[in-house]
């Protein structure tokens, strides 16, 4: 096993004091942690710990009652999801969120919605810049196909692939908004070894070339101390740990909590 | 044997992104539309023309209206009839306050004006799904029923309360005998299908197509639903208006609000549904199917009932007809629920196979 360790400088996002609730459920209680850019941060805990709600939290799909997130140095008690797109922030979800009855190629195609401009009549017409937007955003969407090796589904609607497709095809459709975050929910669940070793390379592929920041959820703990910088340790919707994988695996309240000790 | 794709490689992207991609499914589809101009108006009689290809065509055209909206969009409209009533009673005031509007521009007018009551009965849309829209569409349906039919103003205060087309001149062609009026309705409906198809394969389709796939993830990866369903409002009503002030004006010459009653909606959303929610193609198949399937019943269940020694009065006629039709429409959506379109692809698909299926 390679260490990485690289440094990371600045915040790129910071989590302050975030609670939420549902009724009497509290999901997260007092959460507080940092990604720093170009980092690969993992957010790891046993199930119902609050991980997703964390990042349903990150990109405005949940309203936190308490706390405050600062994203690229500006502060925000809460923002709707497509302001989370347009501020550069995608995501993958737990349970696949694709768009079932569209091809591979539109699903990705899709995602690049946000750098499309031109109006509905030249759409229309198919013509003159909405002919030449189309093209060009189809060769960058070329190039993520290539990038995932999923040339031989691009026609295929997603509604037919298996699932390990349908996740890489979900990467896909966040990678091409070329975002500034990623936010990946459980990316290699239920994947063979195979699987998830290609995964792991896309990842980890994606960070280097693009620097683009990821933070990724994995219940797989060989996996999160592999490819992640630092890991944040959820458990009953409280921080339990936060730190480099090393230190993460000595940590007491880490063990317990996953050996399930009773608290 | 005749239909491969094999060999057909495409090096750009843009003849990757046509609209047939398949060199034999253009050549046909080419060779069906040089028919329809240059063949159909010599060979056809004028009942044929007149009865069963002018108003196949419109309904087709609608039917790619409400399809943008139901098939595309994923919002259920029982209203479509109603603004098919908006375009031809907005094209007509057009056409009889300013008379000096082209009659083509008022009638693309009256879409223009349906598009925007569209837009505002969208609005509910952004708060309520399915059912719960269906019956917000169906109010639409009956306040235009009602407003036509009671304020004068609409109808030009006709004592009868039915109205009647403008002499239709475009551009100094008066469009008279069946053969020009099919042909006037044949280049409008080709026009407005292929824009339809372009809007579908390009970008506002796929955030329309996401919408109703997904809309909580389409939202998350920067789509506005409310631009993404009030545009499919929008682009809907003004497909649906413009079949509307045709079929007024070309069709019917003279009507009645009754013309667009809330049987239309409910035509239209069989012939989306039959032809194939999701398909431009469709929409011709299903409107043909809706549209011709009972004139053919009318006439062959006579001959039919003397064959078995019974000699059917016209109601018993009409009834008939009436029950096979509807028995049909069910026996259909159960066999093969996505429509005609999907049947025509999936012959494609082993057409493309045949003869060596393995
Ligand atoms: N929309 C919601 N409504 C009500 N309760 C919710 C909702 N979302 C999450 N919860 C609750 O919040 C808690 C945390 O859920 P969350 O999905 O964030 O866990 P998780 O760490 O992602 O678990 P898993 O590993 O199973 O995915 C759970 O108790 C869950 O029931
Ligand atoms: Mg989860």
């Amino acid at each position: 096993m390679t260490v990485r360790v690289r440094s990371f400088p600045d915040v790129l996002l910071s989590v302050e004091n975030i609670s939420l609730s549902f009724g009497g459920v509290k999901a997260l209680t007092d959460i507080s942690f940092d990604i720093r850019k170009g980092e690969i941060r993992a957010i790891i805990g046993p199930n119902g710990a609050g991980k997703s709600s964390m990042l349903n939290c990150i990109n405005g799909f949940y309203h936190p009652q308490q706390g405050a997130i600062t994203y690229k140095g500006v502060r925000r008690s809460q923002m709707r999801p497509h302001e989370a797109a347009e501020q550069g922030i995608a995501r993958t979800f737990q349970n696949i969120a694709l768009f079932k009855g569209m091809s591979t190629l539109d699903n990705i195609m899709t995602g690049r919605n946000l750098r499309m401009k031109t109006g509905l009549l030249w759409q229309a017409l198919h013509l003159g810049p909405a002919r030449r937007e189309e093209i060009e955003h189809r060769r960058e969407v070329e190039r993520i196909i290539d990038f995932l090796e999923i040339q031989h589904i691009r026609k295929t609607p997603v509604g037919r692939l298996p699932y390990g497709l349908q996740k890489r095809v979900e990467l896909g459709r966040a990678l091409a908004a070329q975002p500034e975050l990623l936010l990946l929910d459980e990316p290699m669940a239920g994947m063979n070894i195979e699987e998830k070793q290609d995964m792991c390379r896309f990842v980890l592929d994606v960070n280097d070339e693009f620097g683009t920041t990821i933070c990724l959820i994995e219940h797989d703990m060989g996996v999160v101390m592999d490819i992640s910088d630092r890991v944040v340790v959820l458990d009953y919707g409280k921080k339990i740990g936060d730190g480099q994988p090393d230190e993460i695996k000595k940590n007491e309240a880490v063990i317990s909590a996953y050996l399930g000790v009773s608290h | 044997m005749f239909y491969r794709e094999a060999g057909q490689f495409k090096v750009t992207y843009s003849a990757d992104m046509a609209i047939f991609p398949i060199a034999q499914d253009r050549i046909a589809v080419l060779a069906i539309v040089a028919g329809a101009f240059l063949l159909m108006p010599f060979v056809a009689t004028e009942y044929f023309l007149n009865s069963i290809m002018v108003p196949t065509l419109i309904l087709a055209l609608a039917a790619i209206g409400l399809n943008i909206l139901v098939g595309y969009c994923g919002q259920v409209s029982l209203g479509s009839g109603a603004f098919m009533a908006i375009g031809a009673y907005a094209a007509y005031s057009f056409a009889i306050r300013v008379p000096e509007l082209p009659l083509l521009v008022s009638i693309l007018l009256g879409g223009v004006v349906s598009a925007m009551v569209g837009i505002a009965f969208g609005i509910p849309s952004l708060r309520i799904k399915g059912f719960y829209l269906a019956v917000a569409t169906l109010a639409a349906q009956f306040f235009f029923d009602w407003l036509f039919a009671r304020v004068g103003w609409f109808t030009n205060y006709t004592p009868s309360g039915s109205v009647n087309a403008p002499r239709l001149d475009v551009f100094g062609w008066t469009v008279n005998t069946p053969v020009e009026k099919y042909l006037f309705v044949l280049a409008v409906v080709c026009v407005l299908a292929l824009l339809a198809k372009n809007l579908v394969r390009g970008h506002v389709g796929r955030q329309w197509m996401a919408i109703r796939d997904m809309d909580i993830a389409a939202e998350i990866i920067g789509i506005r639903p409310m631009y993404a369903k009030l545009s499919a409002f929008a682009v809907s009503s003004f497909f649906v208006g413009v079949a509307g002030a045709l079929w007024a004006f070309v069709h019917l010459g003279s009507w009645e609000p009754l013309a667009f009653s809330i049987d239309r909606s409910f035509q239209l959303l069989f012939a989306v549904i039959i032809g194939g929610l999701g398909s431009i193609l469709g929409c011709f198949l299903g409107a043909a199917f809706m549209w011709i399937l009972p004139i053919f019943l009318d006439i062959a269940l006579p001959p039919l009932g003397e064959l078995v020694g019974w000699k059917m009065d016209k109601a018993t006629v009409s009834h008939f007809s009436f029950m096979i039709f509807g028995g049909l429409i069910v026996f259909f959506l159960i066999v093969e629920p996505h429509g005609l379109a999907r049947l025509w692809s999936l012959l494609k698909e082993k057409l493309r196979l045949w003869p060596f299926p393995y």
